[in-house]
């Protein structure tokens, strides 16, 4: 079974008649909205500051090429080394070239999902390079050979007692039920693997074109350690990253921390603007950047949906939607889950094969609300559903449409359809049709009125 | 043709047809001070005393603990204490007018780790001792830099992480601080500027949050008056 749609149903099914797994979800979540809730209201205007952070990444996108050459220019400037690469596979290979060049051994990694999206760990380690995550969910998730169960909190479907299993068998450790005691053993596994690694692999959240510096945001300060201990720092990222102006930071970094985890501001957020400078006592001897396309310019192309490449990874939209709370992070089968996966996605690896995700939607709306640049994730929803009917309709999708357009241009044909339809409702509850038993099993269906609308229309204006 | 030509001729291609502006609730006011839209964010103050108000509410939420002195001599007192207190035998520090005359008063093992810079030996200490740029009232941020603060490890490093500064090194709001920077380092920028908001965390686990992932576990600014 490799159809993506079969498996996604399959393992949405499975996972939402997990109660007990939702439940747990929901729990985690709680905290995040109150925390969310109480740094918004310390914004002077959230909406307002919307307006300017949509703005922000509007003008950079829209001018991309130019941002970029701009960006790029100045990073080469500061003495860093830019690759550009078209795919995946170039990406991997741009990366493989620089650790063999550095006759690398170990190499230590920070939270980047652009590399979750290449696949970059699989093909350093068939290389014999040693990886190792050092953000603790993707540590647990590099452990548990699983992917990331949500693209900012990775681990958050994992109970304290699978951590501490898990840490026992690869680690040795004691079990422990304390989160804190879990992450002080994460913590000094980790500590030596940062001094003797050879290479740091992060991210990047923002590409600054004004002077060329990479911005880093991050909780734990592994990414401080990632790009501060090895000789080499490799940065990869998405070409949509760019801002234009270091000033729009003041904007945008304040709002990822309160949209993404109800902070006032993350942790640690790192400018990188070079290597080890003169008169600097430690950092890299070399930084490269590698900037990754892999279908991103093809979604640029779609005007009507360009502003997905404005999303700055908060995960906001996941943490409201009603789906990603039923069927979980890991159903999706995408770098990037919840209503932004499912609106990028179809462009990143195929519309006719992805198409299923737009349909797992209630169109709700709360995941646009949520956005804090303002993408219109609901809607792109359904532009993705039009798209994929205009370019690559199914048998039914053709019948239907025929059948409809058929039948709405003939008002005597379309009264008649009606009252067939009132008068056999009460019978399609008890035949087993598909879909419609289905749908019927939780719900109660409507007794129909006896007359159409028009019929009723008609006879209270007395005409 | 290159993979850059191929990648910036698809953006060209791309973008010929425009994108609509996003829905906004409101258009933009023009600014003379970027970046546009700073006035709809957190307040920072609008005077000192106004944002050193904040700055105190913000660190006592994020856990960074605030030690005010009103001079040098008493930032010395200050710091020993804390010291004895917490235990500490090995003190990594930056060579600086502000942190050196601390640093050495210290009674324990101390090394001025951007001299002769081992990450070996910082790996072994208890806890850093640093100097800053900027604090940021409005967020609870301390800007430390890589060519100011005695390079990139030192501050994140050992489990705990001591910064002595100034009151005037207090700036309202993030957009202040970036105005900073630009203003004083231009095209010629330190490697690393790093904003740190409170002792490292996570809440990877549950959603629970912990203290001390992989950066220091204790963060203390020692702010002297003046």
């Amino acid at each position: 079974m490799s159809d993506p749609k079969a498996i996604f149903l399959k393992d949405a099914s499975v996972s939402t008649a997990d109660g007990d797994q939702r439940a747990f979800i929901r729990k985690a979540l709680g905290g995040y909205y109150v925390n969310r809730d109480l740094q918004k209201a310390r914004f002077r205007s959230w909406e307002k500051a919307r307006d300017a952070a949509s703005m922000a990444k509007w003008s950079a996108v829209n001018d991309l090429g130019n941002q970029l050459e701009k960006f790029v220019g100045n990073f080469e400037k500061n003495g860093g080394v830019v690759h550009w690469a078209q795919d995946a596979a170039e990406a991997r290979e741009i990366i493989l070239k620089i650790a063999a060049d550095a006759k690398a051994k170990a190499i230590i990694k920070s939270k980047c999902m652009t590399s979750e999206e290449i696949h970059l760990n699989d093909a350093l380690a068939k290389a014999g390079y040693g990886v190792v995550e050092s953000d603790l969910g993707e540590f647990i998730q590099q452990l548990r050979g699983e992917a990331p169960y949500h693209f900012v909190f990775p681990c958050m479907h994992v109970k304290r007692e699978a951590i501490s299993e898990l840490f026992t068998k690869h680690l040795g450790t004691a079990p422990t039920n304390s989160p804190e005691e879990l992450t002080m053993i994460a913590r000094r596994h980790l500590r030596q693997l940062y001094v003797d690694a050879d290479i740091g692999i992060s991210g990047a959240n923002f590409l600054v074109a004004e002077t060329g510096q990479i911005s880093i945001t991050e909780n734990e300060g592994n990414a401080r350690l990632t790009t501060a201990l090895p000789k080499i720092h490799i940065a990869l990222a998405g070409i949509e990253k760019v801002v234009k102006n270091l000033d729009d930071l003041a904007i945008l970094l304040p709002m990822l921390a309160t949209a993404g985890a109800g902070q006032p501001m993350t942790c640690y957020n790192t400018l990188y603007s070079g290597p080890r400078q003169k008169g600097e006592c430690d950092g890299p001897e070399q930084f490269h950047l590698v900037l990754l396309d892999n279908g991103r310019t093809r979604l640029l192309a779609d005007p009507e949906q360009r502003d997905a490449l404005h999303c700055i990874r908060c995960g906001a939209c996941l943490n409201v939607c009603p789906i990603f709370k039923n069927i979980g992070g890991l159903a999706y089968g995408t770098t990037y889950q919840g209503p932004i996966g499912s609106v990028i996605t179809p462009h990143l690896r195929g519309l006719k094969q992805w198409n299923h995700l737009s349909g797992a939607s209630s169109l709700c709306g709360a995941c646009t609300d949520a956005c804090p640049v303002r993408i219109d994730l609901h809607h792109h929803l359904l532009h993705n559903r039009r798209n994929a009917v205009k370019t690559n309709p199914t048998l039914f999708d053709r019948v239907f449409h025929f059948g409809f357009n058929f039948v709405i241009q003939r008002p005597k044909l379309f009264a008649f359809g009606g009252k067939v339809f009132r008068t056999t409702l009460p019978l399609l509850k008890k035949l087993p049709l598909p879909y419609l038993s289905a749908w019927l099993k939780t719900r109660d269906l409507p007794t129909p009125p006896s007359q159409s609308f028009r019929a009723q229309w008609k006879d209270q204006n007395h005409e | 043709m290159s993979s850059r030509e191929n990648i910036l001729g698809r953006i060209r291609e791309a973008l010929q047809v425009k994108a609509p502006q996003p829905h906004l609730q409101a258009p933009l006011t023009p600014t003379n001070h970027p970046p546009q839209g700073k006035e709809w964010l957190p307040d920072g103050g609008e005077s000192l005393t106004e944002s050193l108000a904040i700055l105190e509410g913000q660190l006592a939420k994020l856990k960074t603990v605030l030690v005010r002195v009103p001079n040098e001599t008493l930032a010395v007192e200050a710091v020993k204490l804390l010291s004895q207190e917490k235990g500490w035998k090995q003190v990594a520090y930056q060579g600086h007018p502000l942190v050196t005359p601390i640093a050495q008063s210290l009674a324990c093992q101390t090394w001025q780790a951007d001299a002769d810079f081992n990450k070996q030996k910082l790996e072994q200490c208890d806890v850093s001792l640093t100097s800053c740029e900027t604090i940021v009232a409005q967020l609870g941020s301390i800007l430390v830099s890589s060519q100011t603060s005695g390079g990139r490890a030192l501050s994140v490093l050992p489990p705990a992480h001591v910064v002595i500064a100034r009151t005037s090194q207090v700036v309202p709001d993030l957009a202040d601080a970036i105005g900073q920077i630009k203003e004083r380092y231009g095209q010629k920028l330190p490697s690393m500027l790093s904003f740190i908001t409170g002792p490292s965390r996570t809440g990877d686990i549950e959603r629970i949050l912990v203290l001390g992932a992989h950066g220091p576990k204790e963060l203390f600014l020692v702010l002297i008056d003046g």
